[in-house]
This record gives C-alpha cells, sequence and structure tokens, in this order.
C-alpha cells in the first residue's frame, strides 16, 4: 500500500507569540518550530499500515526551507521519501489553495491512501484534508482513531461528540484525518536518524507541480491578528506561593463556600 | 445573485440539534445585518416533523431535502445533496455550526462550490460594508480577523455558544416548508457510516462530581500525578484531565473532559496546567466556581476561571493542600 502523509511544521506549543510589523501572522523569527501534534499521529499510523500489509510511505509538507526539518524528521523516524513543496508562491495561503498545491503533488504519485491531522495547530482551519479529498474525488473520513485496511477498502473509527464513536467503510483510495491519540508514536532512532541522510528528499515549486496561476488564488485573507479582548472577569491571586494559597483557600471558603 | 442567508440546520434523534438553532441565530443577525432574507436546509430521509419545528422560526423558506439515501448522515450523501440546493438558490451565505458533522462535510461542499469556508467563527462585525469573521488561531491563544475574497456563496461556521440557541426570533407565523427530493444515486455515496456507539461503560461519572480537580500538559509527566491526586483528595474532588493526558496514557479515556470526553459542572473546577482550548472549555465552562493555576498569564483558560494565579503549578499546589488541610472542617 502506497501512503502519502501531509505533515506541517507549526510554532512550538509552549512558543512566546509575537506579532509581525502587519500585525497578519506571528513573528516567524522568533519561535521554533515543531510537526502539528496529529500529524505525528497520522505519520505513525501510516508507519504502521506499512510494516502490516507492505508498500511504502511518502510524507509531503508545504512551507518554506525551514520546514525541510519536519520532513528531515518524520524520514528518521522511518518514512520511505520526502516532498517539500516550496515556493514564493506558497506563502500565506487558505486551506483551499493549501489543499489544491497538496493535490496537485499527490496526483502525480497516485498513492493509495493519504492521511493528513484533522486540524493544524497555527490556523486550526480543520480544512485542509477534506478539502484535498474533494479535489482528488476520492471519499474521506474525519477525526479518526482506528484504521483497518484490506486491499481495497478501509474500515476506520470515526469519533464523534462527547465520546461516541462510529465505524465507516470506504474504498480506496481515500483521504483520512486523523486525531491525537490514536496510537503511540514512535521515536526516531539514531539509526533511523543516519539512515535518513541517504532517503530522497524532492523539491517542488509551483512550476514543477504544473500549477495554473490561479491555483494559489485565495478565498479567505487575515486582515488582523491580535490577542483576544479580556472579559476582565477573572480574580488574580498574587504574592508569595504560600500567601497565594492562603488567599485562595478564604475566597473559596468565603466567597465561593466550595470548601 | 439570491440576497439570502441559507442555514444549514443539523439533527440527532429526529430533533433540530442545540447547534442548528445557535446557527439559526447567527444566520438570522447575519441575514438581518445585510438585509438579506434568511431560510434553513434540513436534510434526511423524511424531515417532515423536523421542518416543522424548524418552520417556528422566523424564516422565509424551509427547505426540506430528502431522499432515502439521506437516511444516516454520509459526507458524500450531504454535500451531493446540499450541492443542488446551493446550485439552485445561489444564496450569499451558508450558516454552519462547527460541530463534529459541519467540520466533516461543508469544506468539501464549499470546496465543490470553489468557494472557501471561514470556520470556527466566534462571531463577525461590520466594518463600514465589509463583514469581518472573528476566529481563533493559535488554539485561541490569538484572534484572527477573517474577511472573504471573490464571489459568494461565502460559507461560514460558527463556534458552539458563539450565537444562543434561545436567540432565535420566533415567527409570527409558521414558515413555508418546501419539499426537495435530492437527486442521488447509491454509488454516490462511497463512505458508508455505521450506527454510533460507546466504547465500554465508564468506570468513573464525572458529571455527578461535586468537585473536580483537572490536570493538563502542565503537569509534565505521570509521576507527578500524585500531586494532583492529593489536591483532590484534600479537597474532595475527582480527578479529571484535558485530552493529551488521556492521548498519552496517563490516565484513562473516561477522566477526560471537554467536547470528546464529558462535560462537567461541578460546584469547583481547579485547572492545573490547563491552557483551555475551546474543545476544553466546552466541557467545563458551566461549572460554578472555576481556579485555573498557570504559568502563561495569556492562557485563554483566564478568560473563563474566577480565581487566577499565574504561576508554576508544583510551587502552588503542595502550599495549597496544606491551607486546605488546616481550613476544612474536620
Ligand atoms: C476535534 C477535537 C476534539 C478535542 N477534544 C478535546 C477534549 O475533549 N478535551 C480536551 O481537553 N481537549 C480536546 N482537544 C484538544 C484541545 O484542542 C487542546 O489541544 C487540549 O485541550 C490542550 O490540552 P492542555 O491544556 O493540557 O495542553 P496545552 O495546550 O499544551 O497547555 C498546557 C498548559 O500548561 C501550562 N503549564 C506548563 N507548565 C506549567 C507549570 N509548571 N505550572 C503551571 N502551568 C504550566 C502552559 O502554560 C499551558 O497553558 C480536542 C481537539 C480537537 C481538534
Ligand atoms: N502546509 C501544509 N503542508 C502539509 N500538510 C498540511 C499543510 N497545511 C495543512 N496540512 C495538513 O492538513 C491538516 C489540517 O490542517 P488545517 O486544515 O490547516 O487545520 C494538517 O494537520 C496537515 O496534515
Amino acid at each position: 500500500m502506497k501512503i502519502a502523509v501531509c505533515i506541517k511544521q507549526v510554532p512550538a506549543r509552549d512558543a512566546v507569540l509575537r506579532l509581525n510589523a502587519e500585525s497578519t501572522w506571528v513573528r516567524e523569527t522568533d519561535v521554533s518550530f515543531e510537526i502539528n501534534e496529529p500529524d505525528i499521529y497520522a505519520l505513525e499510523e501510516a508507519l504502521r499500515l506499512r510494516e502490516k500489509r507492505g508498500g511504502e510511505v511518502a510524507v509531503c509538507t508545504l512551507g518554506p526551507e525551514r520546514a525541510a526539518q519536519a520532513l528531515k524528521e518524520a524520514l528518521a523516524k522511518g518514512a520511505d521519501r520526502a516532498w517539500h513543496l516550496d515556493d514564493p508562491a506558497f506563502q500565506n495561503l487558505d486551506a483551499y489553495a493549501t489543499a489544491r498545491v497538496l493535490a496537485a503533488a499527490v496526483a502525480r504519485e497516485n498513492p493509495d491512501l493519504v492521511l493528513t491531522g484533522l486540524q493544524a495547530d497555527d490556523d486550526g482551519f480543520a480544512q485542509t484534508g477534506v478539502i484535498l479529498a474533494e479535489m482528488l474525488g476520492w471519499p474521506h473520513a474525519t477525526i479518526i482513531m482506528e484504521i483497518q485496511a484490506s486491499e481495497k477498502a478501509l474500515k476506520v473509527k470515526r469519533e464523534l461528540e462527547a465520546g461516541w464513536f462510529q465505524w465507516i467503510e470506504m474504498p480506496l483510495p481515500a483521504v483520512l484525518t486523523i486525531q491525537s491519540g490514536i496510537n503511540k508514536p514512535r521515536y526516531a532512532t539514531l539509526k533511523g536518524i543516519l539512515a535518513a541522510k541517504n532517503k530522497p528528499l524532492q523539491k517542488l515549486g509551483f512550476e514543477g507541480l504544473g500549477l495554473a496561476p490561479e491555483a494559489v488564488s485565495l478565498r479567505q485573507k487575515i486582515s488582523k491578528i491580535y490577542a483576544p479582548p479580556k472579559s476582565g472577569k477573572t480574580e488574580f491571586l498574587e504574592g508569595a506561593s504560600k500567601e497565594i494559597a492562603r488567599k485562595l483557600v478564604e475566597k473559596l471558603k468565603n466567597e465561593a463556600r466550595v470548601i | 445573485m439570491g440576497d439570502e442567508v441559507l442555514v444549514f440546520a443539523e439533527h440527532h434523534g429526529g430533533k433540530p440539534a442545540r447547534a442548528a438553532w445557535e446557527a439559526l441565530a447567527g444566520g438570522q443577525r447575519l441575514a438581518r445585518d445585510i438585509g438579506a432574507a434568511v431560510a434553513t436546509v434540513v436534510a434526511g430521509e423524511d424531515v417532515a416533523a423536523l421542518a416543522d419545528e424548524l418552520a417556528g422560526a422566523e424564516l422565509s423558506e424551509v427547505v426540506a431535502l430528502t431522499s432515502p439515501l439521506l437516511r444516516d448522515y454520509t459526507p458524500d450523501g450531504y454535500t451531493a445533496a446540499l450541492f443542488q440546493v446551493i446550485e439552485q438558490r445561489q444564496p450569499r451565505f451558508v450558516v454552519f455550526s462547527h460541530t463534529y458533522q459541519a467540520r466533516d462535510f461543508a469544506p468539501r461542499l464549499a470546496a465543490r462550490e470553489g468557494r472557501g469556508l471561514i470556520g470556527d467563527c466566534l462571531g463577525y462585525r461590520r466594518d463600514g460594508d465589509r463583514l469581518v469573521f472573528v476566529r481563533p488561531v493559535f488554539q485561541g491563544k490569538l484572534c484572527a480577523d477573517t474577511e472573504f475574497v471573490g464571489e459568494p456563496p461565502y460559507f461560514v461556521s460558527f463556534q458552539a455558544a458563539a450565537f444562543r440557541e434561545d436567540s432565535v426570533q420566533r415567527g409570527a407565523a409558521p414558515a413555508r416548508v418546501t419539499s426537495v427530493a435530492a437527486s442521488l444515486t447509491p454509488e454516490t455515496i462511497r463512505a458508508q457510516a455505521g450506527e454510533p456507539f460507546r466504547e465500554a461503560k465508564q468506570a468513573v461519572d464525572l458529571t455527578q462530581a461535586r468537585a473536580i480537580v483537572a490536570v493538563g500538559r502542565g503537569i509534565k509527566g505521570p509521576e507527578n500525578l500524585e500531586l494532583a491526586k492529593k489536591l483532590a483528595e484534600a479537597l474532595g474532588a475527582e480527578l479529571g484531565a484535558s485530552r493529551p493526558i488521556c492521548d498519552s496514557g496517563w490516565l484513562p479515556m473516561d477522566r477526560q473532559i471537554g467536547s470528546s470526553g464529558q462535560t462537567v459542572a461541578p460546584h469547583l473546577y481547579v485547572a492545573l496546567g490547563i491552557s483551555g482550548a475551546i474543545q476544553h472549555q466546552v466541557g467545563m465552562k458551566g461549572s460554578r466556581t472555576i481556579v485555573a493555576i498557570n504559568k502563561d498569564k495569556e492562557a485563554p483558560i483566564f478568560e473563563i476561571a474566577t480565581y487566577g494565579v499565574v504561576g508554576d503549578l508544583f510551587e502552588i499546589v503542595p502550599p495549597l493542600i496544606e491551607e486546605i488541610k488546616k481550613k476544612k472542617p474536620a
């Protein structure tokens, strides 16, 4: 089974976020980056499917030069090949345009299965995998917590709200968006890191993908980002730890009456 | 271009979902603001009763979209059927609530129209003759003013509780219900859905707890759970957790609080090292008193906390346990 996994590099979870000069995004020079969390689970799932069923795992990212690091990590964990979609024209794309570029890359290779994360921690669109499926003309399922694959079909467990699930069956090829917690992701081994150096990492730009100019036209645009307005409802307790503890217990006892 | 706002009405178990009423409230507001009519569409095998119930809202029309192939929700079926309605009506806006179901098919539907979906919006505002939609980015740490580019129809989904379900305007008389038969063939529906089920019975029922101490990723490792347990004991509280704690297997799934776990409303909720992502908040914001201990003063949890402590939980919790033991009546 040939599997492609879309991974995105996003600012590290504990990064301190500062706005860029135009307040349209965060200042990327200030932060360190990591692979979007659900995408790590998606990669692990692909590696396990390959271990069970044979085939290969290709990882694909759209992003600037720094994003190559995400691909190297994925290769070190065991992915076979990597595609880096990098072009000045690929900056600040919305979910639709991102999916369009990813679709062009996927279509070149015709995998049986594409896995994405369910949502990126930075833009939070929660759309790219679903739009990708539409552009490829393939069926899809979202928020997946288990995959059972046969030669031509899939049975997957989809998470619903409030602890409910359902099984979905569909033919291949297909796109799945993967939820965090589906498995226990592996760490890269030293051997894996060394092996990664010899694995193919292919760069593809606008022209290499054969894209028409309108492929990267936007359907939505951020005009401004900012810290959420504060409701000012929270009463902050300050002081040394002991003092805070004393104040808090007093409030819980006398104001909130919960102890 | 029809000047219409078309609202998608989700339903479960033969009743409009709360999300449907919230989307209707949002759709009505939007329609008023742009001077458009507002209609709703409900899809299924037989939706007559649902359509009648929705018709109680102030609407220009309720579209009852039916086909035997729409008996169960599937993304293929809903996308194909709603696409037909949108092609025919050409609404200016199509409005959803940002539920699991909308996340599953609305991006696909918008893409089939070649259009964009601004998803998970907290709300919108008018800026001259522009409409600016506000959505969370970076897990709620920042907000993004977002605008549509290009031609309508514009697809938008609103976060849970962005509009109140009880703010839906009721109509003086029931709205007109129009039946539309979706033209679908069995081949349209490739992904087949099974019945919803729950995993093996939950061992703990956090919904009944009077007090909950919940831990998030700030607890660092499973070896530190003991500290949270001690605090819980001192308070007579149950232990709960954010999703990553359960994903990592540090606590069982039935301790998870949030949209994909339990929804709780205890008298006291203590959040230790939890950032307060929306998916966590929806499961606990009904708690009477919320205490948040987090070292990041910008953490979204502080938007809903009653009492906030900006600091390291490992420094605050031990003296807190001491104080509680001292103060608590024996
Ligand atoms: C479809 C979907 C469903 C989801 N369902 C749920 C759900 O049901 N429940 C849920 O919880 N999440 C759910 N999530 C995940 C959710 O979006 C967040 O990722 C998650 O809630 C974050 O958990 P956290 O706050 O523990 O971790 P983080 O967001 O990583 O936050 C950790 C916090 O700890 C603080 N911290 C670190 N060290 C310390 C210290 N020493 N002292 C004090 N504070 C410290 C940090 O400042 C930070 O704010 C869902 C996501 C999706 C997309
Ligand atoms: N630039 C990108 N490169 C590779 N994959 C991406 C990119 N953007 C989004 N994805 C994939 O789509 C998923 C959902 O992202 P989003 O729709 O932005 O929330 C992510 O978890 C990734 O798997």
